[in-house]
């Protein structure tokens, strides 16, 4: 059963950017020293937080579980070191660009004690729906940033029909270089994890896509594959185009299929992981350990040493920094992710965690100036990954138009930022359409409210309007049966008077 | 040339002026402009606006009856909305209020109905001497349920 | 360590507004010294009037508006405006015709619909119709190439710049000695009076293909288009559709009589054509914006010109044809907008 041969999809628009990965790829990965506390997010997935399963007080072991997920979509979160639990509260997260979350906070022992682990039998013996549940038991989630439960993701993928699973090495974004490290390091680990997946939701075609600028990475994984000898697997090289790396653009290119608008990958037959993911996965179904450190990279201007790391998950993203040789002089700004699509935050003292694929250090001086006019070039639109027309967007998002903008597509922008580096007028096109999409929920939310009521004031009023037909179809009844019965019952009323009041 | 100058500049004069007497005084665009003004009401059915209910606010703002800014519910986005569908000026709201809801303490609750009667959305439910309460996520905050209860136990609490 | 926040995306486009209306101003100087060369200094006293009321105009406006001079000034729009109006007029133009069109094109056509971005017509072209509307006897009065064998006399520089001042030529020289029909004026002239392309092409303004002079012009204005063109500061659909629009209808009928047609050539090279196709027409605020788009409103306006060349009236049609098609922009960018990924089910292939 070998992978069938597609032509690669082309992709609308997109950017070549320069990008500044050399920098941090010289050397290996190198492996941060466990700090001395660590600060777990009880929320580092998509979905309902999860909720603490330990106590103040508690010790725990390293790759024990300390948080299980509420609700059907969550992920658990494990201990990445042995030691004591001193705390569960609110502290500084990435994910609030550095507003407080709570966290549960250890102190680490430094024995780095693992939780003794029985023995696992071997996937393949598995019944797949038993591979998927016990996915869900090591914490895994979307490391390419997005964070999505990785067993949820599965499971909605076993009851669709997948035909290809298309593995992410793409790392389209400037300065992040984590999945290249990766891909370098640990090919084995990676197409190990894609025979996992493959096993779990009985698939036979495997893409791993990687960029065109990744040739070590291309190499490590050709000399692993080979090793393997798996022939439904395939390695497929694309142009370094940003942003090939999202989902539903990566499905477009590889598969030559879209992803129809507000759908998934699912629906048009292939599963997206990244790289990461499906190495996290390797680690947790062939080599029982939970996911409790990634590889991160730390660069930008702001950064001496710009390098890859791994790190434990929890580790303050201040102690990764100094442990790399700490900020350069004129550092301003610090964002988690990358310089498109990454999250501002005030302050280091947030924690590395699982969506923690860029540490980026910047200084000030590289940003733009004052807002000009919309001089209607067109180049927004040339440059959109999704075709949409930045431009009307932006008129329609100015004049707070809920209609044209979700018939302009609005909803179906990935905030990807291309739009933003080819405007001549320097107009935060990106940023305005975040708020736009805030505000088109919000109006529609008003709408659905204001609908309700009138409905409930009509409803009202009709039947108030019924109930005085009612009274008076009644009282005209009566008046016309009293007429009717006539004197006769008038006689008989007063002679029924009279005996009463007799009788009194 | 200099001819030619005044009978332009006459010319412009004239045609600004029966510009805007037309605009003034010949109706605009009939139809269901009522029923377009109504959809851009918040539907609270409060009276605050001096109409008893939206529908008939709506049809004095066609009418050129009322001015466009007496909706404290709707805000100034209601405001800009009605001026941008009739092409009247935007006007700073007669007044302003907070988004709020109802809320009935039920300890001094004592099932009178009278605040059931008035809620023009029949967002409070209850039966005689039976305990009331309001529905939080229909009630739209028009206050008119607080003025007829007799024992002052109705209260409106901000949204946010 | 503490940080500032900010907004994502963190970095921001390397073009801006200022630099390439700077770049586009850079395209047209070579034709700019050639105008000058071949027809006098009139050109560089138009373009100061030009650009003087230009700034003054917008100063005053943004003032009303209510808001800082600067904020318009600072992006040098009105000074493509200004230039692009100066390369319109013939070299020999009174400062109140020059200023009544260059305040026209910013106060009214750009101004008074909001400012940079908001203008629905193109500026220096409005500018211009209303001159020609306004003034018709001026926009008559074209100079000849300075080019030897072409008998008649040219003004010095300070006689230009009295002209420029105050309309009047001096006493030794009437209107006749000093002017000459441009090439277009010549061709229409003749074929009314039914004379052949051939007879017409005899007269000493004309050239290997356009006029004389302005053949030059117009080979330097192709070199600032193709320029622009290699920098993508233009695309090319517009200046393709202006050419096809315009020479395939030249063409054709050339092919049929060419007698009584004059060559696609002669239209390439004749009146405003690159002018328009390169810089006129490509102003990105008037003109369509999807690719699609860019090749009709392009076509539609090369068509335009043709038609008012052929069987209009007046010699030369840009600046109509311009207008025109800036009137229907909405439409045609409302009828080519692109499918939206994802929206497109029949696409997808199972």
């Amino acid at each position: 059963m070998s992978a069938p041969t597609y032509d690669l999809g082309k992709l609308h628009g997109g950017l070549r950017l320069p990008a500044h990965k050399a920098q941090s790829t010289t050397e290996t990965v190198q492996v941060v020293p466990i700090p001395p506390q660590l600060y777990l997010p009880i929320t580092q997935h998509v979905g309902e937080p999860a909720q603490p399963v330990v106590n103040i007080g508690d010790r725990v072991l390293k790759g024990q579980a300390i948080a299980e997920p509420d609700g059907e979509m969550g992920a658990p979160v494990h201990a990445s070191s042995s030691g004591t639990v001193v705390g569960i509260e609110q502290w500084p997260v990435s994910g609030r660009y550095g507003d407080r979350a709570p966290c549960i906070v250890i102190d680490c022992d430094g024995k780095d004690e693992a939780m003794p682990r029985t023995a696992v039998a071997d996937y393949r013996s598995l019944d797949p729906a038993e591979v998927l549940l016990r996915v869900l038991d090591g914490g895994i989630v979307g490391l390419g940033g997005a964070v999505f439960p990785t067993a949820q993701k599965l499971m909605q993928a076993r009851t669709l029909e997948t035909e290809y699973l298309i593995l992410n090495g793409v790392e389209c974004e400037p300065y992040i270089s984590c999945d290249d490290s990766l891909m370098r390091e640990r090919a084995g680990d990676i197409l190990s994890g894609a025979q996992v997946l493959m096993h779990a939701l009985r698939i036979d075609a495997c893409y791993v896509v990687v960029e065109s600028d990744k040739p070590e990475a291309l190499q490590s994984l050709g000399e692993a594959l080979g090793e393997l000898g798996d022939e439904r697997i395939v390695l497929k090289q694309v142009p370094t185009i940003y942003p090939s790396g999202g989902e539903d653009q990566l499905v477009q290119l590889v598969t030559n299929r879209q992803v129809p608008s507000g759908g998934l990958p699912t629906d048009v037959g292939c599963l997206v992981q990244n790289v990461g993911t499906a190495a996290a996965v390797h680690d947790w179904i062939v080599d029982n350990e939970p996911l409790i450190s990634r590889i991160t990279t730390v660069t930008g201007d702001g950064i001496t040493n710009p390098m890859n790391v791994l790190a434990r998950i929890g580790t303050p993203v201040g102690d990764v920094v100094e442990f790399t040789g700490g900020y350069a002089d004129r550092a301003e700004h610090l964002f988690i992710g990358g310089p498109l699509t990454g999250k501002s935050v005030s302050t280091d003292r947030v924690p590395l965690v699982k969506a923690t694929n860029c540490i980026l250090a910047v200084f000030k001086s590289s940003f733009a100036g004052r807002e000009l006019p919309c001089i209607r070039c067109g180049d927004c639109a040339a440059v959109c990954p999704v075709q949409l027309l930045p431009q009307q967007l932006f008129w329609y998002a100015c004049a707070d138009n809920e209609q044209k903008l979700r018939e302009f597509g609005l909803t179906d922008c990935i905030e990807c930022g291309c739009c933003d580096l080819v405007c001549p007028s320097h107009i935060p096109l990106t940023a305005d359409f975040r708020i736009a999409k805030g505000r088109i929920l919000e109006l529609a939310d008003e709408k659905a409210r204001a609908e309700r009521a009138r409905h409930r004031f009509e409803s009202r009023n009709e039947r108030l309007e019924k109930e005085r037909q009612e009274r008076e179809a009644e009282l005209a009844r009566q008046k016309e049966s009293a007429k009717e019965a006539g004197p006769a019952a008038i006689a008989e009323i007063l002679k029924r008077k009279k005996q009463r009041s007799e009788d009194d | 040339m200099w001819t030619a100058v005044i009978t332009i500049a006459a010319l412009a004069l004239i045609a600004g002026l029966a510009l805007s007497y037309a605009s003034r005084r010949l109706p605009p665009a009939s139809g269901d402009l009522v029923e377009q003004v109504n959809e851009l009401l918040p539907q609270t059915q409060c009276a605050q606006c001096g109409y008893p209910g939206c529908r008939p606010y709506a049809a004095a703002i066609v009418d050129d009856a009322a001015t466009i800014n007496l909706c404290p519910p709707g805000g100034e986005d209601t405001v800009r909305r009605l001026a941008n569908l009739l092409g009247r000026p935007v006007l700073p709201l007669a007044e302003h209020v907070e988004p709020a809801v109802a809320v009935i303490d039920e300890s001094s609750c004592i099932g009178c109905v009278h605040c059931r009667n008035a809620c023009p959305v029949d967002a409070i439910v209850g039966a005689h001497q039976l305990m009331h309460t309001v529905i939080e996520s229909e009630c739209t905050g028009c206050e008119l349920c607080v003025a007829p209860c007799p024992v002052d136990c109705i209260s409106m609490r901000p949204l946010r | 360590m503490e940080f500032t926040r900010r907004q994502s995306p963190y970095w921001s486009a390397r073009v801006a507004v200022p630099s390439l209306m700077l770049q586009v101003l850079a395209a047209l100087a070579p034709a700019a010294l050639a105008h000058v060369w071949f027809f006098g200094p009139g050109f560089i006293f138009n373009l100061l009037v030009a650009t003087l009321f230009a700034v003054v105009g917008e100063s005053l406006m943004m003032h009303l508006r209510g808001r800082p001079p600067e904020h318009a000034l600072a992006d040098y729009s009105a000074l493509v405006t200004a230039a692009l109006l100066a390369f319109a007029l013939p070299s020999l133009t009174p400062w109140w015709v020059t200023a009544t069109g260059s305040l026209f094109a910013v106060v009214v056509a750009k101004h008074l619909y909001g400012g940079l971005g908001f203008n629905i017509f193109n500026p220096a072209m409005a500018g211009y119709v209303v001159i020609l509307i306004a003034f018709p006897m001026h926009l008559n009065l074209w100079v000849g190439p300075r080019i030897g064998d072409i008998d008649y006399e040219y003004l010095s520089v300070l006689q230009t710049l009295k002209f420029t001042l105050t309309g009047t030529l001096p006493d030794s020289l009437g209107f006749d000695a000093i002017s000459r029909a441009t090439p277009l004026d010549v061709m229409k002239a003749g074929l009314n009076n039914m004379k052949t392309v051939t007879e017409i092409r005899a007269n000493p303004v004309m050239g290997d293909f356009g006029g004389r002079g302005w053949e030059w012009i117009g080979n330097f204005l192709a070199f600032g288009g193709f320029w622009l063109l290699i920098k993508k500061i233009i695309r090319w659909q517009i200046p393709a559709g202006v050419g096809a629009g315009l020479l395939i209808p030249a063409g054709i009928m050339y092919l049929i009589d060419p007698g009584t047609h004059p060559s696609p050539g002669f239209h390439l090279f004749g009146g405003a054509t690159i002018l328009c196709a390169f810089f006129i027409a490509t102003d990105p605020v008037s003109a369509a914006t999807s690719p699609k788009g860019r090749l009709i409103y392009g076509l539609g306006i090369g068509l335009i010109i043709y038609s008012i060349r052929t069987w209009g009236s007046y010699a030369d049609g840009v600046a109509f044809a311009v207008l025109l098609m800036n009137m229907a922009v909405p439409a045609i960018d409302l009828l080519t907008r692109p499918p939206i990924v994802g929206h497109e089910q029949a696409g997808n292939s199972p």
